[in-house]
């Protein structure tokens, strides 16, 4: 089994990755070449303030969705969560709208932790429901989250139509990368750190996600793994919600191909979850600014689209392989 | 030695066990027998220490199961359920390799490696090492789970039902290996068996249940008397004996 083939597959994905950077970085309203980068230092400037940012901020909320998925789809062993199926990410929507209403002014940090906090609290929900549940086929799973979202997407919206704040919020909902520059997407350099606990939870986050009893079997804290992850998924959240907005089914999506071609051992996968998160997202984001130039189209609507099919894909070749 | 006294588990105020009180010896195979709904399950679970108890306690070799460091009992204790449903897609080597978690906590030595390899063997798996779990059959599968505790090396190893999935042909094998490892390895192991034939056949010792009660607990020959099963399983069974073994026979 370890001939060429992945080896291969290794290095199609860091070349198509790196071509996405490039191809990002060099897309947008103004003509930036390379020589022109390397002669004209206004150019240079407009680079590094609205370029340089955005793909950076690309990867990294790549990176942060598709991790999240990764992390939810271990702990509660069904592949069809991720922060939006599940209501977190709607909660972290409504936590951005109670600072917009409590203290219109907050600072972003502070806006950070409000969502992040609202984002823990909506996992925390998700998982409580989920234990009442008896039925926990792989199907319900996601639908229970899809409804609590759901539930929680029409109090931010009445609430945002009391206090006038529509518009924030289907900018938010739209999650879109147009409005990135220097100075505005730093904080998701968190998702760094959250990639490294996610490194040294590997292989609890593999045991957990073989079930409580074969955890506590092996001497692992089932629980308190289950709480470090909602922890980690809902700064990633909270944070990538903030900055971007909105970013439907990457989570979903990225972990399950990872899963299809090598299997759910989440040490050797991180590095792979996070590349492809990285590319798909780069390539959405290319996609939407490319279709309609000069206009766009916002990230988070061609991954919906996209998603949807992926999540449609996913469901069909469960029923026929029984045994998923 | 595993000793549990006043065990006792209870739903909603409906007792399912006990209270209970009795022991599995060290060493050689036990295997817990009765009808559906005696408690079986449940009184393995809670010396696994997977369940928690109403009341009563569980030691092992005088450790209480329920407060010793869940890693420290993880090295003398290993216990399978009977449902394993993974969704987890795990190769058969790396969920094998879990085994050795509570001795390595993931970062594996040379010694965890041999261990892996023995387990593999041991369980005629060695083959299939590089395979998929979803791309195993229900046998292979219940053999790749049993590899894993095996391979957590514990000197107390609890299986519920670990027949359930394989045919006539892989049930003997199993217990064949399960013989092996109480034999050359010197593990004291715990079954749950549907099949009164093949507790009697492979094990040293056997253990009663009906209502959530233990009824009996003592040899193969102490168990395997018409008055003794007719009791236990509440319908009439009469102990032949073929080939000089003691067979059940409750069809009639």
């Amino acid at each position: 089994m370890k001939t060429a083939r992945p080896v291969l597959l290794r290095t199609g994905v860091v070349v198509v990755l790196l071509a996405l950077l490039a191809a990002s970085l060099m897309t947008g309203g103004y003509d930036i070449t390379i020589s022109r980068l390397i002669e004209d230092p206004a150019a240079r400037e407009m680079f590094l303030i609205s370029r340089v940012p955005r793909t950076l901020a690309l990867v990294l909320a790549g990176v942060a969705m598709s991790v999240s998925g990764l992390i939810m789809q271990m702990v509660t062993q069904n592949r069809f969560v991720e922060p939006t199926t599940t209501g977190t990410a709607q909660w972290a929507g409504l936590g951005i709208l109670v600072t917009l209403i409590v203290t219109p002014g907050a600072a972003p940090l502070t806006r950070m932790i409000v969502a992040s906090f609202f984002a823990m609290i909506g996992s925390l929900v998700f998982l409580g429901v989920l234990r009442r549940v008896a039925l926990r086929s792989s199907l319900i799973v996601p639908l229970i989250g899809i409804m609590l979202g759901a539930v929680v997407s029409a109090v931010t919206v009445y609430l945002a139509a009391t206090f006038n704040l529509l518009q924030s919020m289907s900018a938010w909902r739209s999650g879109g990368f147009s409005g990135i520059v220097r100075g505005h997407y730093e904080p998701l350099w968190v998702v760094g750190i959250i990639t490294l606990a996610v490194f040294l939870l590997a292989d609890r986050l593999t045991v957990a996600g073989l079930g409580a009893d074969v955890a506590k079997n092996i001497g692992v804290n089932y629980e308190r793994v289950v709480l470090l992850a909602t922890v980690l998924v809902a700064v990633a959240t909270g944070v990538t919600s903030v900055v971007v907005g909105f970013l439907p089914f990457l989570g979903l999506i990225v972990p399950n191909i990872v899963s299809m071609l090598r299997g759910d051992n989440v040490r050797g996968n991180l590095p792979w979850v996070a590349a492809l998160g990285a590319a798909l997202i780069l390539a959405c984001d290319l996609v939407g600014r490319t279709v309609v130039a000069p206009m766009e189209i916002p990230v988070s609507v061609v991954l919906g689209a996209i998603g949807a099919a992926v999540f449609i894909a996913l469901v069909l070749r469960q029923r026929r392989h029984a045994s998923f | 030695m595993i000793q549990f006294s006043d065990l006792h588990k209870a739903y909603q105020g409906d007792t399912v066990l006990g209270p209970v009180t009795g022991a599995i010896e060290k060493g050689g195979i036990t295997s817990i027998v009765g009808p559906n709904g005696a408690g079986k399950s449940t009184l393995l679970t809670m010396m696994g220490r997977l369940l928690d108890p109403t009341g009563g306690r569980v030691t092992i070799e005088g450790r209480d199961v329920f407060t010793t460091k869940s890693r420290e009992m993880a090295q003398q204790l290993s216990i399978l359920r009977q449902e394993n449903q993974f969704t987890a897609r795990l190769r058969v080597r790396e969920l094998v390799a879990f085994g050795r978690f509570p001795h390595s906590q993931g970062r594996l030595t040379e010694d965890d490696h041999r261990h892996v390899g023995e387990a593999l063997e041991f369980l005629s798996l060695t083959q299939l090492a590089d395979r998929y779990l979803d791309q195993l059959s229900g046998g292979q599968r219940q053999r790749a789970y049993v590899a894993m505790v095996l391979a957590q090396d514990t000197d107390y190893v609890l299986l519920d039902e670990p027949l359930n999935n394989l045919d006539m042909k892989h049930s003997v094998l199993m217990m064949r290996q399960l013989r092996r490892a109480a034999d050359e390895l010197g593990r004291t192991i715990v079954l749950i068996i549907h099949d009164i034939n093949f507790a009697a056949a492979h094990s040293d010792r056997i253990m009663a249940l009906r209502d959530g009660e233990i009824v009996t607990t003592g040899t193969i020959p102490e168990i395997m008397r018409d008055e003794v099963l007719t009791d236990v399983f509440d319908t009439p069974v009469s102990v032949l004996e073929v080939d000089g073994r003691p067979v059940a026979v409750y069809y009639s």
